[in-house]
């Protein structure tokens, strides 16, 4: 038996969905940026863990497809992180700076 | 059992503890830190969930991986001068506001659907005799998500190419 209910799992995730999203919008470094996108991708990994366990059973066993899809979650993770952190290492490279908002060639 | 209420709470007050360290520090070494605490609390709720290979991963991976590669990246761009400025921009305010609005949003359907996520507490794990949860998970990625696994395995080609690419000084 387990006694924690799913909606625990879900307003943790929530929380820290908000969080992360809080980092993304207000923070100029672009470190601390990536490290928020992070923070929404786990959010939605516990969210993915916690309606696993509530799936139909298969064949009278346990469904681990939701675990499965935290698996392709996390790969997504890595990929995102090797690929922005080389963007930024470029960057840093070329703009001498790590602040979002003073990469602005771009902006009219 | 109070023992398992006990640890969600601990738990969780690491991830949520974590996560607003991480988004408040001006030095982005401290960001790390509190970030590798808050990747450990969710570790420890997959264990609570008795996803025991995902509770390895996570610290393989996460603590062990991608937070080295966050660190590795910290030292090389010179953050020092970033930690002496303005930490936030200007639009922190909107941008609060609409969080404030999306977590209305959201803590408004939890509220009233709340009973309708019970399910899950009366399913206990059940693996199949002398399996463990490894194999199952195992099982499943191999059998039913062959070709997702496929794609993702495309996918980290890509970016490592492409993080090679990004970080040589001339293509």
């Amino acid at each position: 038996m387990h006694p924690i209910p799913t909606v625990n799992y879900l307003v943790l995730s929530a929380a820290l969905l908000l969080i992360g999203t809080v980092g993304v919008l207000t923070r100029r470094n672009v470190v601390i940026i990536l490290m928020s996108i992070e923070l929404i991708l786990n959010a939605v990994n516990i969210n993915l863990i916690a309606f696993s366990r509530s799936l139909p059973l298969v064949e009278g066993h346990a469904n681990v497809g939701g675990q499965v899809f935290a698996i392709f979650v996390i790969t997504d993770a890595v990929a995102e992180a090797a690929v922005g952190l080389g963007i930024l290492i470029a960057l840093f490279r070329n703009k001498e700076t790590v602040l979002a908002d003073e990469i602005d060639l771009l902006k009219w | 059992m109070l023992i398992d209420n006990v640890l969600f709470y601990v738990f969780a007050a690491l991830v949520l503890g974590g996560g607003i360290l991480t988004i408040t520090r001006r030095n982005a070494v401290h960001s790390a830190v509190s970030l590798i605490v808050s990747l450990l609390g969710v570790a420890g709720l997959y264990l609570l969930q008795q996803a025991e290979f995902l509770f390895a991963v996570q610290i393989v991976l996460y603590v062990g991986g991608i937070m080295v590669l966050f660190l590795f990246v910290i030292m090389l761009v010179n953050l020092d001068q970033a930690a002496k400025e303005r930490q936030f921009n200007r639009q922190w305010l909107v941008a609060l506001a609409a969080v404030a609005a999306v977590a209305l949003e959201v803590g408004f359907f939890l509220y009233r659907g709340r009973d309708a996520f019970h399910i899950a507490e009366a399913v206990p794990a059940l693996l199949p005799p002398g399996l463990g949860n490894t194999e199952v998970v195992a099982d499943s990625l191999f059998s039913e998500y062959l070709l997702p696994f496929e794609v993702a395995s495309l996918l980290l080609l890509v970016a490592v190419v492409g993080s090679v690419i990004m970080a040589k000084k001339r293509i």
